[in-house]
Order: C-alpha cells, then structure tokens, then sequence
C-alpha cells in the first residue's frame, strides 16, 4: 500500500534542495569531483600515442646508415634522446630515460648493396607492455618507408567509424560522464540518508505521518535532478574543453542518463538502508559503485577479455549499459536499436534495487 | 478516569539474541493531563520505551497503546522530542517549523498563527532565519519541542530534553511543558536529573531495563520519611567525617550539602544521637525533608563505602608553595567572539573548585585553557606551579583529565587502555606493571581485563576512566561533568575517591549542570556571558541569592537561576545608563 | 635527547602499541585493511588487461575465392576472434557495427582473389567501431597480420624480415608483468592513504582526540604512533602482493630486496604525510574519507599506470611531480623487472623524500596549530 500526500512530499523535497544548497560536501561530489575527474580522464589518461624516447645506436658509417638515422630522427612517433653504444643505452633503458634502443648493425650499407639487407634490431623495454609494441610496430614502419619496401601483398584499408582519427579522448571524456554519475546516484545517495540516521533526524521524522514512499521519493528526486545537471555541465564540458563530438540529440542524452539513475539511485538507498552509517556507507558505494564502474564496465578494459566469472560478473552492472550509450550518443548519434536494449536493462535493475531498498527501509529502528 | 494517553503493559524488547533485554517486562501508564516522569540513569532502557511509544520499535512481547490505538497509527497526534531533537542543522529556525508542520499535516492556513504563537512561546523569533545548527544548545533544545508541538499533540513523548542543558534553559523548558498539561495533553518526559522527578505527577523509576518504582513521586520519598536527618555545625572537615559516617552500620547515605551533612538511617534503626557520633559538642542534628534522590538509593539497596583505596595509596601532594591552579586575567577571542574574558581564579591543593555556568557562557572555554587545550589571547596561568605557556609537556604530565564523554579507546580492552595510559604518563617497566595492577585491585576491574571498554557497564567505565586518568597520580585533576547520566550509588563512589584525594592534597576542578555535584565543591565560580559573575562556597551562593530573591532555604538551583538573573538585570541597567 | 630517556621511549611505545591495537580492533579500519587489497588483487590481476580478445568480426565476402576463404578461415582460427558474423549487405555491415555487435567489418573486393592469385597487391577493407578507439586500433593490427599471412604464400618469393624485436625485461610482453608490479603502487597508496586519514579523524569523533592532548605526550609522539599501522599494513600488503606475484602470477622480481623495502618504506611516508594532512584537516572519518578519495583517484591517475606520463600535456606532466605514485611506480617496475640499480632508482626516490618531509612537516603544523 502506497500512499502518497504531495504537501508533505513538497515540504520534504524543499527541506533537501535547503541541505544540498547549504552542505558543502554534496557540493563537492556534485560539481567538483565530476569536473576533476573529467579532466583527469580528458587528459591524464591519453592511450593515443605521444613521441617516445628511444636511443639510438648506429654501428654503420655508411650512407644508407646515416639515412635511415635520420629517417627516424624525423619521425613523428620518435624522440631519439639518446645515441651510442648498446650497453651504455641500456643502462638508459633500464632507468627509463628510453623506451626502446634502435641498432643499426655493423656492415648495414654493404649488406644491403649486397642485396641481402640485415634486419634492424630493436630493444623495446617490455616492462610497459603496450609502449613496447607500439615501439616496435612504428619503428619497423620507419624503415619499411626508407627502405621503400613494396608494400606487402594484401594491405589494409582501414576507416575508423565515428572516430576517424581514434582519439581515446573521445571514448574517456563520454565514459567518465558513467563514473560522475554512478558517485552522484550511489554516492551521495547513499550520504544523504545514512547523515539522516546518524544525526537521529530520521527519527523524528518517522514518527510523523509520513509514508515509506514520501520519504523514499523525497530522497530520489533532488538527487535525480542534481545529477542531471551536473551531467549537462560534464556533457557541456566535454564538448567545448574537449572537443567531444556531440552526434545524437540532448533528448537521448537524457533518456538514457535518467534510465541509468534509476539503479544508481535504488543502490544508494539501499546501501544507505543496509548500513545508517556515512562513513561505512561511503566505504560501501564506493566498492560497489565506483570501483565496478571504473574497471568492470567496458570503460577502459574490454568485458570480452576478461576471464567469463567476471564477464557475467558485469552483466548485473548497470554501468555496462551505460557506458555503450554515451558513447554511441556522442559519437554515432541516436542509434535507439542500440540504446534501447541498455535502457530497458537499466529500467530493469533499477526496479530490482527499488523494490529491495523499500523492502530494506522500514519506518523503524530496529 | 478518563483513558490515559498511552500505556505499556509488560513490554520486553532485546536488541540482539541472548542479550540481556533493553526492557524487562516493563508497565506504564501516561495519564491525560499531566507529566509522567520517566527516571533512571543511562542505559537504564528510557529512550528504548519511548522508542517502543512512538512506534519506532517493535516490542518482542508485551501490549503498547497510544493514543487508544497501535503505536504509530495516530502519528498525527503525537509530538515526539527524540533526545538530539532531530532539527536539521542546515535548516533555519522557520524551515524546520514548516517541515514538521507539513509532515504533521498542520493545514496551510494555520501555518502562520500557530509558527507566531510557537515563536513566541519559545522565545525564538528573534532567530527565525539562523540555522538550527548555530543555536545554543538551549535554544535547540525549545526549537525541538515547538516542532513536537507543531501540531497540538494528545500525546507528548520527550526523551531526555533536559540533557546536558544549563539550569535556566531547563527551568523555561520546565515550564513551557507545564503550561501545555493544562491543555489535557499527556507528556511523558524522561530524565536522568533525578530533582525533576520530583516535579513530575507521576514517576517510572527505570534501572536495568526494569522498573524499580512507579507511582507518585511522594510515595518513593514516603520510603525514607523520618529517616533523613541534617548535621550541621560539626567538627573538622566535612569530607573526613562524611567517610567516617558512612562507616556506620546505622547510616545507610550520607552527601555532603554545603558545610551541612544530609544523613539517611537505616530502617529499624534507633534514632541519632548527636553526641554518639563524634562530630564534636556543637554538632546538632534536624529533620530534613526527604529527597526523590534518597528514595532512589533506598530501593536500590546498596550502599557505597566511604572510604577510598585509591586515596590510602596515592602520593601526598605538596601542601605549601603556591596554589595548585592559577589564572591571571585569562581571555581568549575567537575572531571578534569573546569567549571568556578577565578570568582570574586560585585553586589550592586539597580543594575542589567547580566551574558552573549556562551552556556556551564560557565554561568550557574556560576550563580548556587551564588545562592547556587551548592557548588563552591574552593573560597567564599555572598548573602545579608550572606555567603552561612554556612547559607544555611538563605541565601536562602533572595533570589528570576525565572528559563527559566517555572518551577512552572502546576498541581497546580495559587491560590495553590501562597500559596505554601508563605509557602515555611516562611510567615504564615495573612501576607500569605495578600501578596498573594496583588500580585493577582497587577499581575491582579484575573480570573485565579482557573486555572491550566501549561495552563496559556505565559503571565500570566511570571507574575504568578514573583509573586511567589517575595513572601517574597528579597533583591536579580536571573533571568535566564526570558523573552525568549514572546512578546515585555509582556517583557516591566517584566522589568518595575525588573526597579521598583531596583530603591528599590534590587539586581538583570540575565542571557541572549536576547540582548534586555542585554540592561537592569547596568553592564555586559562576561564568556567565564570558566572565566570572560569583564566586565563593556553595553555602554563600545559596546565602547571596536569598538575600536577592528573599526565598528561604533556595536550592543551588535557585541560587544559580537567581545570580544569573541579577547578573541580566544589572547589564539592563547599565545598557539604559548608557 | 628527549628520543633516548626511558620515559620518552615508554611514551612512544606506548602510542604505537595502543594504534596498532587500536587499528586492528576497530572493525571499521579492519575493513579498510583487508578489503581493498584482496578486491584490487582480484579485480586488477583478473580483470584488466588491454589486450583484446574474443572479439566479433564481420565478414562481407564478394569475392567468395580461394585466397578470401582462406582469409575468413585464418581469422575464424585465430584464438584472438570470437565469432565471424556472415555480412548479406552494406545495410547489415552499418546495423551491426552500430549495434555493437562486431568491432570490425572485413569488405572483400571481387578482385581479391584474382589479385592474391596474381601475385599483385591487393587489399581488404576494413570497417572498424572507432566509439572504442583502443580496442579497435589493436583489432585492425590483428587482422592486418593475418591478412598479411595470407599474401605472403600466394607469393612465390618470401620477404626479407626487415626488423627484429627483441622485448627486454619481459620477453613475451605479458601484461600481468607489468600490472602486478603496479598494483603494489595502487594497493600501497589506497590502503595507506585511508588508515592514514581515519587516525586523526577517529579520534576526534571518538572523543579521546582531548584525551591525547593533555597527556605529556608531545606531538611528534603522537603522529609517529599515528603512522606505525600504516607503515606496518604496507609493508604487509607490499610483501604479499611481492609472494603473489611471483608464486601465483610467475611475475619474476629481478631486483635487490633490501632496495625494494627501503624504497617501500619512504613511499609509504611520503603517502603518511599527505595522508596525514587530509586527517588534520577533516573534523570527521567521513571528510577524511572523501579527502582521501579526492586525492587518490588522482594520484592514481597520473601515475603513468592508466596512461603514460608522457603522453599528458606538459603541465599536467608538471604537476603529477608531486605525486608520490608517479616516481613509485618507476621505482616498483624497475625493481620487479629491470633490477634498478640505486643510481638509476635515485632520481625517482629523491622527489619522494622531498614530498614526505614537506607533508610532514605541514601535517604536524596543522596539527598543532588545530588543536584548538
């Protein structure tokens, strides 16, 4: 049995929109933290590649040597910092001053008069894998455009959709938009009514008329409506800082948004209900929401690489859903086949986690 | 006999499994029209009732009625004061009025008249728009109860609105309730100052999640009629001959009143006879009237010794050279806030020294910069003879500290506390060992070495504290409110030990809202509005406001109303002169 | 001086005993003890790695050959691809890699095999989901290998390797080389930070922050009591996480012990330090908490674990200075891996004494000067 009185709903809402003006640290989790962590992952994490330092040993006097040292001396993808001999650039490579040590070897000219070219070495610093193959993949691509190979029997015509120019940016930026909301619903949620258990408000407020529902509800909406603004000004940010393509409508955005608060919220309120305590709360939503949403989530690692416990680990995420979303609506545009499966799951969990957080939130202390 | 406004009939309730219950088959009845005390010492289950009242909990077994129905169904009607008042602190004097009258279902166009008559009757308006987080603890404490009354309730339930409220507040809000029971409203209040039962209709006396009494509160004092008796001019000192007292089979009590013993006999007992107990030819006995606090520790049935064992021990203070506690024109400023200003005060070895005053006068200030928690603005003080501007550390170590609050490691078992402190004091190797088993022996905390602090019984953490505050056996203790919210018998037994080392030489001050621990001191200073307004015994405080107000025979608590309003008065006349 | 007498001595034992205790009593900072690492330990050991595998491809064939059979059966053989999706039309190939079905469609050109056959150059078109640009650039190197593979038999003369790689410190490019390791960085820094922060904040929500400060015990005592948990859970957790890698992942440690617990222990007080001043500042465990998780998630960040260092632009390069993570990580890797020697380790270890001392300093500053 729900029922439901609007004046005592309004009255409780205006008393949350007061606290969320008046407490800073909803201020913080709400605006700051998302701006932060927008421009950590807009440029703290670039996966697109920068010039690496590598060394450089030339054991060749000739002048095919010499060019092909110059070759990569002028490439975009290298910063040649340091020449010299392999031992004396590997104790460079150990101490990380290079990623990698190209050798040129001894006779490379008068091999390749004799038709019968040596093949460059190259020492990449296996410790971070992925610069290690990036190194070696562009450095062979260097020689290869020297040495004017003819290009191998089958060649790739690749077109990348949606990101022609494979910007990890464009797929962060969006992604981080999941994480800033999954804080705000889960988070501060969570925050809010644990606050309310621990400062004994909730008592006096329990034994008022007052409903399950009324107060459920007047814990959802301020806290839905702040994450949608603080998810327009992320959305805003990503497009103007970063340069985001913005190829859906704002209507998308923010269908799907709304669908991911619903489990974002109904997680909040149930931590909040299982624990009454913000620090243990807290300690919680982040484990729960966060962390999931950062690792588990399609977000930077691939859900199809991990081993299958975890794969079906993340089906129960809702982040999984929402993070194909924001990227097909930023890039692609309104693609509803994709979006709409994501936001029926979405519903779905959402539903669940309500029916237990009102399950769980009893109008008694016990 | 109309129905009463809610009754419990022989409710239970556990909080887990296998624990001792929170209520034991407890009954009680709130009558229309009238207080209903509901007493007893912390933990005694107070809150748990209430709580099973007002249907936030539900009890394991046993029948609960408000308001002639099941506890939460006529929620409309009932006011319920929880003890933080549950006001939200981000919200203004006005907004948390409006929230609970929405809540409570007030109709719109009464909001207006009822908020004026509420503010008024609190004496809030002038704060209307401060957030209730920026009020006086006081003022929180009226703002709480015009929420409960938002609405005008049949039934009232406070739970402990009193605590830890200065005499003044706690007389308005005494009161304020008074003026609704007129009106037919029931109001159940709960206490642990054991002088309002007195005030009460009707009291449950609560004790261990059982009723001890319940009735009239008459008919608890009715127990110790004709057996309360007042000593007055008698030889030596009054804490010697209390301990000598209390040795006696024939006298089951005894507090100290001033430089007057209050005196309970035991039943059957033949009458006093003056010249048998050898407080020399002077001394005189009276009747006294009979106290609800006497009542209290007649049904309990215990009695406490006396005597100390952690005095027999303890290191003589040095007697000469100086006072043991010394403040020289201490003030201190928060920003352009004075918080205490001019504070000058002397307290010599073998005496107790009690700061009173009303919540946020400057008390606590005060205290925190005798002991160095807080760097005084201007002016200069001494502990122990030591300077507490230069010798931080070295003044500190000559000092014992008990919080309120009982602020030992609940994690941490009563052994490890104990080594902690003897670490924390500088004692090493045997002399640790030796001490600490010592205060074990005498604390009698031998079970309870391996039980975590926090889950102690209130009165073994009350000695646990004292034990631990006493490690390194100071010259000086500070005290703030050490015996708040326990038993009569367990604060007789902390004072007797505070008696004990005084009568040693050791230096004691101590802050209060307890008039009971007033009592104790040698000397009093009342701080208010940021500077000493009286000092002087207990006995010529209570002298000073009989003169004032012309009463006879005031209590403290009348003496310390009474200087506070001459205080007010005579600022009055000095703000129309100028 | 005041460091030698007995009683000084008895007052720091004291301190340290009773944090200990406290710390492994209270149920809350137990949590914050062994939760995080073993949840990190799975989720980073297991969950992360960068490579792409079981991923969909399309196949759009209208050349239906030799040489484009062969193609389709190689890709469909290799253990990196899921599935192959049959493509019937450009329409299709469009709703599919919308839908995220595949990440990558292969177009076969009628004159592929001709070509292949011929020994001409011939190409494949590739159509790859660039909403996952990660993913997709390492599936387009995937194919283009096998592509690749295809050509090189249909002809006849074989082509001169022109490059030889070799990978040091891990041959095999193994990822979980280069995350365990890491994760000693993560664990280090989240577990410290947290115990760190709470310490302060716990006592003064409990009460006895007052209780402390009357007794003779003088600052510093109290904040190196205050440090002893989570030096000794790091070091803990660090020698776990040390065992794990190398008995249950077979993450060889090349370096010197000695240097990687030294190194261990200044980078868990220059994390001390900084957590240290977030527990000054907070007036409850909850601030603390936040605190410390604005200061993580970013100190994580800008390690160089989620992305390289170099890649950032110059001043967020600038700033991650400050970062003990950062210069930790340097250190952790070329201890596991490279085998650091001190000089090499020294220009890493230095920026951490500095950070340590500075926090230091300032959190005891804070300490003292917020007492009131």
């Amino acid at each position: 049995m729900i029922t439901l009185n609007l004046r005592r709903l309004a009255a409780l809402m205006v008393k949350e929109a007061i606290q969320i003006r008046r407490d800073p640290s909803t201020l913080l989790i709400a605006f700051v933290l998302p701006v932060i962590l927008l421009f950590l992952f807009g440029y703290g994490v670039s996966l697109d590649t920068a010039r690496t330092r590598v060394g450089l040993s030339i054991q060749d006097d000739s002048a095919a040597a010499r060019g092909l040292a110059e070759s990569y001396r002028r490439s975009r993808w290298f910063d040649v910092a340091r020449t010299g001999s392999v031992i004396g650039l590997r104790q460079d490579l150990v101490a990380g001053r290079i990623r990698a040590i190209l050798v040129i070897p001894t006779d490379f000219g008068r091999s390749i008069a004799a038709g019968a070219p040596k093949p460059i070495e190259i020492v990449t610093d296996g410790s971070n894998p992925n610069t290690a193959n990036f190194v070696a993949g562009y450095a062979e691509g260097v020689r290869a455009a020297w040495a004017g190979t003819p290009p191998p029997p089958v060649t790739l015509i690749t077109r990348f959709w949606f990101n022609p120019e494979l910007r990890s940016r464009f797929f962060l930026v969006p992604g981080s938009i999941a994480i800033v909301m999954s804080m705000i619903g889960s988070l501060l949620t969570a925050l809010v009514v644990a606050r309310e258990w621990e400062r004994g408000t909730i008592e006096a407020v329990f034994a008022t008329p007052i409903s399950m529902a009324e107060f459920l509800i007047s814990k959802l909406a301020p806290y839905f409506i702040l994450a949608l603004v603080s998810m327009t000004i992320c959305a805003t940010l990503a497009v103007t800082v970063f340069g985001v393509p913005f190829r859906g409508s704002p209507l998308a955005l923010l269908a799907v948004s709304s669908a991911f608060l619903a489990p974002a919220l109904g997680l909040g309120l149930l931590i909040s209900a299982a624990t009454k305590n913000q620090f243990v709360a807290s300690q919680v939503a982040l484990l729960s929401a966060f962390l999931p949403a950062l690792l588990l989530s399609g977000f930077v690692f691939e859900i199809a690489s991990m081993p299958k416990p975890i794969q079906w680990l993340t089906m129960i995420l809702p982040a999984r859903y929402f993070i194909p979303c924001l990227s097909t609506v930023f890039l692609a545009g309104d693609l509803w086949a994709v979006l709409l499966p994501n936001i029926l799951a979405m519903l779905g969990f959402g539903a669940a986690l309500f029916a237990l957080a009102f399950r769980f939130t009893r109008k008694r202390l016990d | 006999m109309t129905a009463p406004a809610a009754q419990a009939r022989s409710v239970t309730k556990r909080f887990a499994r296998g624990a001792a219950p929170a209520l034991d088959a407890v009954s009680l009845i709130v009558a229309t029209g009238q207080i209903t005390g509901l007493v007893g010492p912390d933990g005694a289950g107070k809150t748990t009732l209430i709580r099973v009242l007002a249907g936030l909990l539900r009890p394991e077994s046993g029948e609960v009625e408000a308001l002639g129905a099941a506890p939460g169904v006529r929620a409309e009607d009932v006011g319920y004061m929880p003890q933080r008042f549950g006001l939200y602190e981000d919200l203004s004097v006005l907004q948390n009025l409006n929230l609970y009258a929405e809540l409570r279902g007030l109709p719109p166009a009464e909001h207006a008249a009822t908020f004026e008559r509420l503010m008024h009757f609190t004496d809030l308006k002038r704060f209307q728009n401060r957030p209730a987080g920026k009020l006086s603890g006081g003022m929180k404490q009226k703002l709480g109860l015009a929420c409960a009354l938002v609405r005008t309730p049949r039934l009232l339930l406070l739970d402990e609105p009193s605590v830890g409220v200065d005499p003044v507040s706690r007389r308005e809000l005494w009161s304020m309730v008074g003026a609704l029971v007129g009106e037919g409203i029931g109001v159940l209040w709960s206490t642990a100052y054991l002088d309002e039962a007195e005030r009460c209709a009707s009291v449950c006396l609560l004790n261990e999640g059982k009723v001890l009494f319940s009735g009239p509160p008459v008919d608890l004092t009715a127990r110790v009629a004709g057996r309360v008796q007042r000593l007055d001019d008698f030889d030596g000192g009054s804490r010697a001959r209390l301990s000598e007292l209390l040795a006696r089979p024939d006298i089951t009590d005894a507090t100290i009143h001033g430089r007057s013993l209050i005196l309970v006999t035991a039943r059957d007992a033949p009458p006093l006879d003056p010249t048998s107990l050898g407080a020399g030819p002077r001394a005189r006995l009276s009747p006294a009237a009979p106290r609800f606090e006497d009542g209290f520790v007649d049904i309990l049935d215990r009695k406490s010794s006396g005597t100390s064992a952690l005095a027999a021990t303890y290191a003589e203070a040095p007697r000469g050279g100086g006072p043991a506690i010394e403040a020289k024109a201490l003030t201190k400023r928060f920003g352009d806030f004075t918080a205490a200003e001019d504070i000058t005060l002397n307290v010599a070895p073998g005496e107790i020294f009690g700061l009173l005053g009303p919540n946020g006068a400057g008390k606590s200030t005060t205290f925190k910069m005798l002991c160095g928690l807080l760097t005084p603005t201007s002016g200069s003080g001494a502990v122990a003879g030591r300077g507490f501007a230069e010798a931080g550390p070295a003044a500190r170590a000559r000092l014992g500290y008990m919080a309120q609050k009982f602020s030992l490691y609940g994690d941490l078992s009563v052994a490890q506390n104990l080594a902690f402190f003897a670490g924390a004091y500088g004692l090493v190797g045997a002399r640790a060992r030796d001490r600490s088993r010592e205060l074990v022996e005498i604390f009698d905390l031998h079970r309870y070495l391996p039980v975590n602090a926090g889950t102690l019984p209130l009165g073994y953490k009350q000695r646990l504290a004292l034990a631990c505050a006493v490690m390194h056996e100071p010259p000086v203790l500070f005290l703030d409110e050490p015996t708040s919210g326990v038993d009569p018998i367990i604060r007789r037994e902390f004072w007797s030990h505070i008696n004990g080392l005084v009568e040693r030489g050791v230096a004691v001050l101590v802050t209060t809202h307890f008039m009971e621990e007033a009592e104790y001191c040698d000397r009093i200073a009342l701080v208010y509005r940021a500077r000493v307004i009286a000092t002087g015994a207990p006995d010529e405080l209570r002298a000073q406001a009989a003169r004032n107000t012309g009463r006879t025979d005031p209590t403290m608590e009348d003496a310390f109303v009474a200087l506070i309003e001459a205080a007010d008065r005579a600022r009055e006349a000095t703000d129309l002169a100028a | 001086m005041a460091l030698v007498s007995p009683r000084a001595f008895g007052r720091l034992l004291a301190i340290i005993v009773k944090e200990l205790r406290a710390t492994l009593r209270d149920p809350r900072s137990r949590i914050t003890l062994i939760v995080p690492p073993i949840l990190q330990l799975f989720l980073f050991g297991m969950a992360t790695t960068l490579e792409v595998k079981h991923f969909n491809v399309g196949i759009l064939d209208n050349a239906g050959g030799k040489a484009s059979t062969e193609f389709v059966q190689r890709l469909a053989g290799s253990p990196n691809v899921g599935r192959i999706v049959r493509l019937a039309s450009p329409a299709q190939l469009r709703s599919e890699i919308e839908s995220e079905g595949i990440i990558a469609a292969v177009v076969i050109d009628p004159r592929f095999d001709r070509d292949v056959a011929a020994g001409r150059p011939a190409s494949l078109g590739v159509i790859l989901d660039g909403r996952r640009s990660n993913a997709a650039q390492i599936v387009a190197g995937y194919i283009g290998v096998i592509a690749g593979s295809v050509g090189l038999e249909a002809r006849s003369a074989p082509v001169m390797m022109g490059s030889v790689v070799r990978n040091a410190f891990n041959p095999n490019l193994d990822y979980v080389w280069f995350t365990l390791p890491s994760l000693i960085m993560m664990v280090g820094a989240v577990s410290a930070l947290t115990v760190t922060a709470q310490s302060v904040a716990r006592e003064r929500e409990l009460g006895t922050y007052e209780q402390l400060l009357v007794s003779p015990l003088r600052t510093h005592e109290i904040l190196i009591g205050k440090m002893a948990p989570p030096l000794i859970a790091g070091l803990f957790n660090g020698t776990v996480y040390l065992l794990v890698a190398q008995i249950v992942f077979g993450v060889p440690f090349a370096g010197s012990l000695p240097l990687f617990y030294l190194t261990l222990v200044i980078y868990l007080l220059s994390l001390m330090g900084v957590g240290m001043l977030v527990s000054t500042l907070a007036a409850t465990q909850q601030q603390a908490f936040l605190g410390v998780f604005l200061v993580t998630v970013p100190s994580v960040m800008l390690s160089g674990y989620a992305g390289p260092v170099d890649n950032m632009p110059p001043w967020l390069q600038t700033l991650s200075l400050a970062d003990p993570c950062r210069h930790y990580l340097v250190i952790v890797d070329g201890l596991f891996l490279k085998a650091m020697p001190w000089e090499a380790l020294w220009p890493s270890v230095m920026p951490l004494i500095i950070i340590g001392a500075v926090t230091l300093s300032a959190a005891s500053w804070l300490f003292r000067a917020r007492k009131e």
